[in-house]
Order: C-alpha cells, then sequence, then structure tokens
C-alpha cells in the first residue's frame, strides 16, 4: 500500500503552502499560544513611539547610537542567560561574574601593562573558568542552580572588592580597548557590513529554500521568505543611514558618525550562537535537555555536559558584557555588573520571550528584550523620571512578560499548542 | 514461521540482592511475529526488558541474537545489535518537532551542520513504511500531537535505526479505542515487515488481537509460551494469574513445599 500520495513527508499528502495559508498558520501560531519575539517587539515599538513623540531627542541619532552603548553590558549577559534559561537553571552571579572579569581586564591593562589582545583574552578564560565551576557544582554535585549562583552572586561581590583592593577606580587607557564600546566604525565600513549582512542573511534563506525543493520538501512560500530578507534589509538600510548622518553637537572638535563599533561584535555573537542553538547538534541536545530531560538521556546525551556548557557560555557571555562594560566607563569600580545588571539581563532574556520554565527561547529573544530594557531606561531617563520610577517601570514591564509567558504556556496546554 | 529465533534468552536469573526476579527464564522472539510478554504486576516484566535492553545486566543465563551467542553490557550494546525499545512514557521531548525528536540522539550531520533535510526526508519515509497517515506535518512540535500519534511517533523513531527488534512496553495504555486500534495495526505492520516485535500488555483484547506468540511470566518464571491461536482467552489468564492452566503452564506445586498444609485453590486447576 505505497504511494498514492505524491510528495514525501510522512505519506501526508502535503499542501504546498501559499503566502496566505502560510499567515494564517503563523496567526494560529500565535492563538495557540506561541507567541515567540512578538510581544517584545510589539512592546518595543510601542515604547519607542511613546518616547519618540514625547521627547525630542528619543529619535535622535545621537540617542539612538547611545543605545546600543548602553544597553551592550545587558544584551551580552542576556545571550548567555538565554542557553541557562534553557535547561530552566538560572544564572544569579552573571551580573558580578562579568563585573570580575572586567576587574581581571582593567587590572592587567593599567596595573600590569598587558595589551589588549592578552589581557582580553585572560578576561574571557576567566568567565570560562567561572561557568566551569558553577556548571560542575550544578551538575556533577547537584546543588539547585539558584543556590549556587546566589552564593558566586555574594561570593564574586566580594571578590571584586578585594581585586580593586576595597574599593579603588581602575581606569583603562589602552585607546583600542577603550573604543570597544565607546566609538564607531567609520561610514564607509558601516555601509559595508550592513551590506555583508543583508547578502548574508538572503543567501542563507535562499540557499535553505533550493535545498529543500530539491529534495521534494516543503518550503516556505517565496512570498515570505521575500517578505524577510526586505524587512531586514529595510531595518539594517534605515538604521545604518541614521547612524551614518553627523550627530556630534560641534563636528568641528569631535566628528561622530558610524555604526557603534559594538553593533557588528553583537552581530557576530548573535550570528554565531543562533547558529550553534538552531543548527548544530549540541544546540538540539540543549532543547532536549530542556524539554524532557530523562528523553535527552536515554537517547544518548550527555546531559551533565550540556549542562555544564550551558554555564560555561553563560558566563564567558558575562564576560563579554563586563568587558564592554569596562570600555564604555573607561574604568571599573566595586558596582561594575553591580546593582540592576543582572535583572536586566534575565529581564530582557524573558521580556524577549526565553521561557523561564526551560526548553523554549532564542539568541534573538535577548537583543530584542535588551532593546524593550534599553528602550525603557533611556526614555524615561530623557522624560527626567527618577531612577525610582524607572525601577517600577521596568519591573512592571517584566512582570508583563512573565505573565504572557505563563499565560501562554497555559493557552499553549490548552490547545495542544498547534 | 521461521527456524531460527531473532533472539533466544535461556536460564535467564536476574536477582536486586536478596531478591531474587528472575527464575531460570526462557524466552524466544521470531522474526515476523509478535511475541506478547504477559504477566501480572511485579512478575518480572520490566526486568525482563530492562536485561534485554541492558539497562540491568543478568546474573546468569544465555542470550542468542541471529543464532551467535552475545552479551549485552549497556543500551548501546542492544541498540547496535538493533534491539530498540519503547518505553511506556515514550521519551519524546514536548518542546521539539517530529523529526528532532526521531533523530535525537543520533542527528545526521554535514561537517558540524545538522542536515535537516535529510533528516526530514527519512523520517517522512520511515512514516510512510509505516503507512502513517495521521501527522499533519513533520515540523509539528510534538506537544501538539494525540496520544496515539506520540506513540507513532515513538514507534517509527525505534525502526528508524535498521532494527531488527521492537520492544513495545504497554503502547496502548493511555489510549483511546480508535488510538488503539491504530497502534495496533502499527504494530502487526511492524512485524509484517520482518521485524520481531515484543509487546507487553495487560490487555487481553490486544494480546489476541495482534500477537502470533504469547509468553506468560508469573512470579518471575515463564509459565508458558504458547502460539496464540493454540490458548483461549481464559487459558492466558489462567496462566498469568497462576501459572499454568490445564496442561500448560508450571508444573503444580508439590504440597510438600509448603510443609504440606496448603490446600491447592488454583482457579481451573482441574485435577
Amino acid at each position: 500500500m505505497t504511494t498514492t500520495t505524491t510528495t514525501t513527508a510522512g505519506g501526508v499528502k502535503v499542501v504546498k503552502p501559499t503566502v496566505q495559508s502560510y499567515i494564517r498558520d503563523y496567526w494560529g501560531r500565535i492563538r495557540g499560544g506561541d507567541l515567540g519575539t512578538l510581544p517584545a517587539i510589539l512592546g518595543l515599538v510601542v515604547l519607542s513611539l511613546i518616547f519618540g513623540i514625547s521627547t525630542d531627542t528619543f529619535f535622535s541619532g545621537l540617542n539612538f547610537a547611545n543605545l546600543f552603548n548602553q544597553s551592550a553590558q545587558v544584551v551580552f549577559i542576556a545571550m548567555g542567560l538565554v542557553f541557562v534559561l534553557l535547561l530552566g537553571e538560572i544564572d544569579l552571579s552573571a551580573g558580578f561574574a562579568s563585573g570580575v572579569c572586567g576587574a581581571v581586564v582593567a587590572i592587567l591593562l593599567t596595573n600590569h601593562g598587558w595589551d589588549w589582545y592578552t589581557a582580553i583574552p585572560a578576561a574571557l578564560i576567566t568567565g570560562i573558568v567561572i561557568g566551569l565551576v558553577l556548571g560542575f557544582l550544578v551538575a556533577k554535585i547537584g546543588i539547585p542552580s539558584f543556590v549556587v549562583t546566589l552564593a558566586a552572586f555574594l561570593g564574586f561581590q566580594g571578590l571584586l572588592l578585594v581585586l580593586l583592593g576595597g574599593g579603588t577606580n581602575i581606569s583603562t587607557t589602552n585607546n583600542f580597548f577603550n573604543s570597544l564600546n565607546n566609538d564607531n566604525l567609520s561610514v564607509a565600513w558601516s555601509w559595508i557590513l550592513t551590506i555583508v549582512a543583508i547578502v548574508g542573511f538572503a543567501g542563507v534563506q535562499l540557499l535553505n529554500v533550493r535545498s529543500r525543493a530539491k529534495r521534494g520538501l516543503v518550503t516556505d512560500p517565496i512570498g515570505i521568505v521575500a517578505m524577510r530578507i526586505g524587512g531586514l534589509a529595510a531595518l539594517l538600510i534605515i538604521a545604518t543611514a541614521i547612524l551614518s548622518q553627523e550627530r556630534a553637537i560641534n563636528p568641528a572638535i569631535n566628528s561622530l558618525k558610524g555604526v557603534p563599533i559594538v553593533v557588528p561584535i553583537m552581530g557576530i555573537f548573535l550570528v554565531l550562537w543562533t547558529f550553534v542553538l538552531g543548527r548544530t547538534a549540541y544546540g538540539r541536545h540543549v532543547y532536549a535537555v530542556g524539554g524532557n530531560t530523562e528523553a535527552a538521556r536515554r537517547a544518548g546525551i550527555k546531559v551533565d555536559r550540556i549542562r555544564i556548557s550551558v554555564f560555561v557560555i553563560g558566563s564567558f557571555m558575562a564576560a563579554i558584557g563586563g568587558i564592554m562594560a569596562v570600555s564604555r566607563a573607561s574604568s571599573v569600580d566595586p558596582n561594575t555588573g553591580g546593582s540592576n545588571i543582572l535583572l536586566y539581563s534575565v529581564g530582557a532574556a524573558v521580556i524577549g520571550g526565553t521561557s523561564l520554565f526551560g526548553g523554549k527561547g532564542k539568541v534573538i529573544n535577548a537583543v530584542i528584550g535588551g532593546a524593550v530594557i534599553a528602550v525603557i531606561d533611556n526614555g524615561m531617563g530623557l522624560l527626567g523620571f527618577s531612577s525610582g520610577t524607572k525601577y517600577i517601570v521596568t519591573g512592571l514591564i517584566l512582570l508583563v512578560a512573565a505573565s504572557v509567558d505563563a499565560l501562554a504556556r497555559r493557552r499553549a496546554a490548552a490547545t495542544g499548542n498547534r | 514461521m521461521a527456524a531460527t529465533p531473532l533472539l533466544e534468552l535461556s536460564g535467564i536469573n536476574k536477582g536486586f540482592g536478596p531478591v531474587q526476579v528472575l527464575h531460570d527464564v526462557n524466552l524466544s522472539v521470531y522474526p515476523g511475529e509478535v511475541t506478547a510478554l504477559v504477566g501480572d504486576n511485579g512478575a518480572g516484566k520490566s526486568t525482563l526488558v530492562k536485561c534485554i535492553s541492558g539497562i540491568y545486566q543478568i546474573d546468569s543465563g544465555t542470550v542468542s541474537f541471529e543464532g551467535n551467542q552475545v552479551s549485552i553490557h549497556g543500551p548501546s550494546d542492544a541498540s547496535s545489535l538493533g534491539i530498540e525499545v519503547v518505553y511506556q512514557d515514550l521519551a519524546l521531548c514536548d518542546n521539539l518537532d517530529v523529526v528532532q525528536n526521531m533523530f535525537l540522539g543520533r542527528e545526521k550531520k554535514r561537517g558540524i551542520v545538522l542536515d535537516e533535510p535529510t533528516m526530514e526526508q527519512m523520517a517522512g519515509d520511515a512514516l510512510a513504511s509505516l503507512s502513517v497517515r495521521t501527522l499533519k506535518s513533520l515540523r509539528q512540535l510534538v506537544a501538539s500531537l494525540s496520544g496515539g500519534q506520540r506513540q507513532t511517533v515513538a514507534i517509527a523513531k525505534a525502526v528508524l535505526w535498521n532494527s531488527k527488534i521492537v520492544i513495545l512496553d504497554e503502547p496502548t495504555a493511555a489510549l483511546g479505542v480508535a488510538q488503539t486500534a491504530q497502534v495496533l495495526e502499527l504494530v502487526r505492520r511492524l512485524a509484517d515487515q520482518g521485524l520481531g516485535v515484543v509487546l507487553i500488555s495487560h490487555n487481553m483484547n490486544d494480546v489476541f488481537a495482534v500477537s502470533d506468540r504469547i509468553a506468560a511470566l508469573y512470579l518471575g518464571r515463564m509459565a508458558a509460551q504458547v502460539k496464540t491461536t493454540d490458548v483461549t482467552h481464559s487459558q492466558v489468564v489462567e496462566l498469568i494469574t497462576a501459572g499454568r492452566s490445564g496442561n500448560i503452564g508450571l508444573p503444580p506445586e508439590k504440597p510438600s513445599d509448603f510443609n504440606g498444609d496448603v490446600v491447592d485453590i488454583t482457579p481451573g486447576g482441574d485435577k
């Protein structure tokens, strides 16, 4: 009783999706509780419009560029936290881990005269070691990650004080290092990288469609693929055009134009981790362990190793966040990576759509969620609200995001998350 | 009927500390046949399956696979022989789709990149070979599947790897009438493709619907392994509950085993 059906896919008669049916399916998924990044993107748009209308400066090129520099630390830490959250674990120490790594790089640069190309790797290795220790304690000893990282949160706060000799402030003077999260690419390079990004994205999308079509598998309708590519291209081109404008108040003294250097660095890590999670066996195993640990174990996945590895990635990204924070301030102090950094980072991942229950999330969530938080922080600052009000609003938005997550899960359970 | 069994266990003993769970168990699994493994709770069905799949090590006895004696030291030995187990809780990840679940832990790769088109095609072929038509899309999340569809995916996952023996632990326990019928049909098709199928079930209707042979465990002993056509429903129930039925099954307990003061009250023990 073989092949009365023409196409593959499990003997299911496959209807080639059209643009309409694709959009209908997407809408069905949304209604079924699979929201993804949609709430965060809507929130970002609404908040931007509110701040844009109520202040003159929010939509200025200078402020737009600032948003990236301000949010860099949170976004990098959040990218790493996505991995930890995917397993349903938490890393409360990421903020001060970033502070410790930032202190390491500053001490090596300033006190020991190392150059950036040795000091930065040293900080990154510090991050990796921190992650290994945390992961070992969670996976092998079996202490809940909440407790391990709470202890580490206190410990690293102390370590940071000790490293800084009881609370002094260490400045960094290395030009390259300080430029990382302060300076901009030249306008020419800005455009070159924009074009590379667009062409790369289009290439990956089209190759994917072609290789599937060649084997007779279902492909996304070409209209949707074109819309995706067009959408990203429009977004990047508009952003680059804005950032390529002169935005210095007095250009004669200090010209300010081009894409901030930190943007392509964020882009590289976004692409790297998205690739790792989406296209490699390792990423698949991370999702599997987050979804059903026992099933993963029976499938022969080394669950402990996966658990350790996500803490390593988390702390590694925290180290990068720390480097960016120190670069931005050109100095490190006992509060680098302290105060609200960690909570903003967890908030960024969750607001972006990463589930606290594990198994669901993408790296892009960290970037979009980080953008939402940066916009609130920045916009409310421009409106002259106090820090207190900012925290209250950020807290409320995090609560809304977590409620959306929880309600979406309930909805998904009820509808079978089609 | 095939002459040599695909898998032959003889004299298997397994104990946990002082508790002897399996006593001299013999079991033969023939290719192209469904062997139903029945027995009451605690009879040792799961322990026997775990010995076959390598989760437990046997204490004594021999295991022959395709006529050659083998020793199974771990789950990977079993799967390299072509023995796959579909556990009762299915071991599927809700947050992954059908293809991702079927290849979990054994992904096809090109370099370091997952080879999604190949996996999707192989998964599609495996499901098509089982004539599964109930899935809407291979890229559906498992969370969205019904119980019967999940069972289907778990079984298809087991046959994806050119397996020779598929052991199903209570595949219909949690299913409705229509889905049970679907899964039983699938079990039959597995055997018709030449695989040896071991079906663990408490449901006599299922057992009689699909099995060719019935192996009944009673308190850790193999009461009997008989052809389904040779026995009746009630005889199997007797084998399960009493260990024997008429002249088949374990020899009647000698009164001397019980210091002479036990009366045989076995139902159907006709003497």
